[in-house]
């Protein structure tokens, strides 16, 4: 007890000044940085933009060897309803002939449909290849136009400057003929 | 107050070649400050961060808003029900711009109580007016945006206003709606002005802080700084006392934004604005009221000058006579501390302005405080007269006549006697 | 810091006297009742908001609108994702256009809005001799005195008018309205729905709930906000007596 005296005796007002003042600031800076918070938060999506984060689409119509379009969270999403060539070329491909190695397999949930985010993983393009009559690349898949990727019937980069493969959102099948993405 | 030598080369390197380091550390930091400032002074400051504040929700709520007629009452309560913490942003601001008003409102008659207007302030005085116009017309548009019922006939009766002018009057309500009744293009247009003004207010802020520093605080005896001895640094005396009347104002300000966020709003604006029914009491928002009752006192023609064209101009002189009262003050003292008449006088116009506020939200014939027989207009009308008169005639006549109580020799002189309190 | 003190309180004073002395002119002010989201700590009651809102949907849906409710916004009241999911495909919805251009129906979806009783503002005025029943999901707010005048409003009919007072074509006398000749009849009776939860269905219970129900969706932030508040208010209030402390200790060696 009377060491403790002794050693703060010099100075007790500037010491617990210090201690206070340093404390003070520490709340302050705290308690701003929580007030930012909200101002932060308030530009992520809202509540009904999450509301709208997943759609159902009808499978129905899409022919065999058909693939359609859909906007999925302001982007396209590729539903492709594959040929058995074209199942057949994407399972048969040696993984290391892959720049992004992944089995078909672990790319689709039902083997006859193709599902991927319609965004070119080099800069953003949409790549080209959906409609009937398009360019599909080397590979019987898509093919991007803006800087000349390829990719497979199972949206893999095989040509081109591309990094990755086409994305797959997540998606569950709601019946054999309707599909509920995101 | 010699330029400051910094030690760290970076900051020496900057500061060499834009000395912004040095003249904040002039103005923030050295800056001499009269040592006998009391609570009052801390509006000032205060004011300032309910501008950043009001500013910094502003930007925010404009991501998530939408300009059209069709689209910002609903845009609001997308805000205020789906957009994350936007019911928070939006109270923070609606709160905001009461609370600004309050701060500024306590801020000029702590200047007129001390006379803070007087030589060599003149200058000072006439920006924090200037100020005081800019946000009365931010608030009025910002107030406009919702476009609810307040929002709608609020806009259609002030822009009527200014109809009253003799000739240029339709062309140019015509002109500031954009069309023949207020719409998207009047709000439109009050969306721009309404983000641009606050930082035109921002700009004359820093002219306001400019001007203070060259003549320095007034403080409560109205005695200048004479000896260093009168004054002490900013920093860390009035930095720390800013902060804790900031966190006093904290607590206020936000009690209101959680727990009685409309305490300031009317219940028609949340209805959507509809061209064809007016509320049944149009009111302007509490900071207007004063003005307002100005503006609907003057019943009558004179000099040949319709009512309606008198009102407008009593309402505008309501304001630009404070333009000119550091030459109708004839007193040669500053303090209404020293001036045991002229006290009494500004007590009065205090109170004065408090019974406008009312008259502001009452109807003309309803009885006033529930005195039967006593009509609210006729005591507006009465309020009005003593408004003028006071800044008119008071201000000119009791600076000549009143013997002021003999002033402290020093700010220090006055502190140490403690009989400054008296 | 005395004289602040006073000042402070002086002037919160006259603020709040002044602020209240200075709302419009009312008509008849209605009786102030207890609800349970008053006070710093109030919250819903989620029983309560959810028959409340079987009022609504039985009742007031017939002819008012509720333009901000989705029936995602249901889980503010209790309700989880499965029976929100059920609740909306009680109600059809306009979709479209479709492939073929055509607008079409279909089961509304959480994400939906609850559907309008009438397809416009004139639809509605002409299927109410005249009168457009308000939209309701802020009437709340748009009002006021909010929850007391509704709960007001909807027990204040009267069977007669008053002596001497000529009722137009239609109206129906209402001691809380404003002209006193209001167009919608009285909606509510008592055993106007059957409540799920076996509450009785007297007209006072019924105008309680829809009355809470109605308060919950012109605020459905309420309960956030006041937590968060408290939350602030603790934090301020501890670094306020943290800076004055600190003020204090600068300003001790200063007379001023």
């Amino acid at each position: 007890m009377s060491q403790t005296v002794q050693s703060s005796g010099d100075k007790p007002d500037e010491n617990r000044r210090d201690f206070l003042t340093l404390a003070t600031t520490a709340v302050g800076v705290v308690g701003t940085g929580m007030a930012l918070w909200p101002f932060v938060d308030s530009m992520n999506p809202s509540k009904d933009v999450l509301a709208l984060a997943s759609v159902e689409v009808n499978l129905s119509n899409i022919a065999v060897g058909q693939a359609i379009k859909v906007m999925w969270r302001g982007k396209p999403v590729f539903i492709r309803h594959r040929t058995e060539r074209e199942i057949k070329e994407a399972e048969d491909v040696a993984l290391n002939q892959l720049v992004d190695p992944e089995t078909d397999d672990a790319r689709v949930k039902k083997k006859e449909w193709l599902i991927v985010v319609g965004v070119c993983t080099h800069l953003g393009c949409i790549p080209m290849g959906t409609a009937t009559g398009e360019p599909r690349g080397d590979f019987d898949g898509w093919y991007c136009p803006c800087h000349g990727s390829h990719y497979d019937s199972s949206g893999r980069i095989r040509k081109g400057p591309a990094p990755k493969n086409l994305h797959v959102p997540t998606y569950t099948f709601l019946t054999d003929t309707s599909v509920k993405i995101g | 107050m010699s330029a400051p030598v910094w030690n760290n080369k970076v900051v020496k390197w900057v500061d060499d070649r834009l000395p912004i380091i040095s003249m904040v550390h002039h103005a923030a930091y050295e800056y001499p400050t009269p040592k006998n400032l009391s609570y009052m002074w801390n509006f000032g400051s205060l004011a300032g961060f309910v501008l950043v504040t009001m500013i910094l929700s502003g930007i925010f709520l404009v991501m998530n808003y939408t300009p059209h007629a069709d689209m910002a009452f609903d845009s609001v309560e997308r805000i205020m029900r789906d957009v994350n913490y936007g019911w928070l942003i939006r109270y923070l601001h609606v709160n905001g711009a009461s609370m600004f008003f309050i701060c500024v409102y306590i801020h000029i008659f702590r200047g007129l109580y001390y006379g803070s207007y007087k030589a060599p302030r003149e200058v000072l005085w006439w920006i924090g007016i200037l100020i005081l116009l800019a946000m009365m017309a931010t608030a009025f548009m910002g107030y406009v945006l919702p476009w609810g019922q307040m929002s709608f006939w609020g806009a259609t009766v002030i822009t009527n206003l200014f109809s009253a002018f003799p000739v240029i009057g339709d062309p140019l309500v015509t002109w500031l709606w954009g069309g023949f009744s207020v719409g998207n293009p009047t709000l439109n247009r009050f969306f721009s002005l309404h983000y641009l003004l606050p930082f035109v207010i921002l700009g004359l802020v820093v002219l306001h802080v400019w001007a203070l520093h060259a003549v320095r605080s007034n403080n409560p005896t109205g005695v200048e700084i004479k000896t260093p001895q009168d004054s002490i640094p900013f920093h860390p005396y009035y930095t720390i006392k800013d902060l804790f009347g900031m966190g006093v104002f904290l607590i206020i300000y936000l009690y209101f934004v959680f727990f009685a966020p409309n305490f300031f709003g009317e219940p028609d604006n949340y209805i959507m604005a509809n061209p064809l029914s007016t509320p049944a009491h149009i009111v302007p928002e509490w900071y207007f009221l004063p003005f307002y009752a100005i503006l609907r006192s003057i019943d009558f023609e004179f000099l040949g000058i319709p009512a309606k064209l008198l009102g407008v101009l009593a309402m505008f002189a309501a304001i630009i006579v404070l333009f000119v009262i550091p030459w109708l003050d004839t007193s040669k003292v500053r303090s209404s501390r020293f001036r045991p008449v002229y006290k009494w006088f500004f007590v009065i116009l205090v109170i004065d302005c408090f019974i406008l506020g009312y008259c502001g939200a009452k109807s003309p014939a309803d009885p006033f405080m529930g005195l039967h027989g006593l009509q609210v207009i006729t005591v507006g009308q009465l309020a009005t007269l003593y408004y003028f008169l006071h800044f008119l005639v008071v201000m000119p006549v009791v600076g000549k006549m009143e013997r002021p109580k003999p002033l402290p020799a020093s700010i220090s002189e006055s502190v140490l006697k403690g009989g400054a309190n008296a | 810091m005395r004289k602040f003190a006073l000042t402070a309180i002086a002037a919160a004073f006259a603020l709040t006297a002044f602020a209240n002395n200075s709302k419009a002119s009312e008509g008849v002010v209605p009786p102030a009742m207890d609800w349970s989201w008053q006070g710093l700590f109030g919250t819903y009651d989620r029983a309560q908001l959810q028959r409340g809102f079987q009022v609504f949907k039985t009742v007031c849906a017939s002819c008012h609108s509720m333009r901000y409710l989705a029936f995602r916004n249901l889980e503010g009241i209790g309700f989880n994702d499965d029976q929100i999911k059920a609740i909306a495909a009680e109600y059809e919805v306009q979709d479209g256009p479709n492939d073929d251009g055509e607008m079409f129906t279909r089961t509304a979806k959480p994400s939906d809005h609850f559907p309008h009783p009438f397809a416009n503002d004139k639809a509605a005025a002409a299927a109410n001799g005249g009168a457009t029943p308000p939209d309701l999901s802020l009437m709340a707010k748009a009002r006021p005195h909010g929850p007391d005048y509704i709960h007001a409003l909807l027990t204040g009919y009267e069977e007669e008018a008053p002596a001497g007072v000529e009722m137009a074509e239609g109206k129906y006398y209402n001691h809380y309205f404003a002209s006193h000749q209001i167009s919608m009849p009285p909606p509510l009776y008592g055993d106007d729905v059957e409540y799920t939860d076996g509450t009785e269905a007297t007209i006072d219970q019924e105008v309680q709930d829809v009355t809470a129900f109605l308060n919950w969706i012109a605020e459905p932030e309420l309960e956030a906000r006041k937590a968060m508040g408290m939350k602030v208010l603790l934090f301020l209030i501890v670094l306020t007596a943290m800076l004055y402390a600190v003020k204090r200790k600068i300003w001790a060696k200063i007379e001023h």
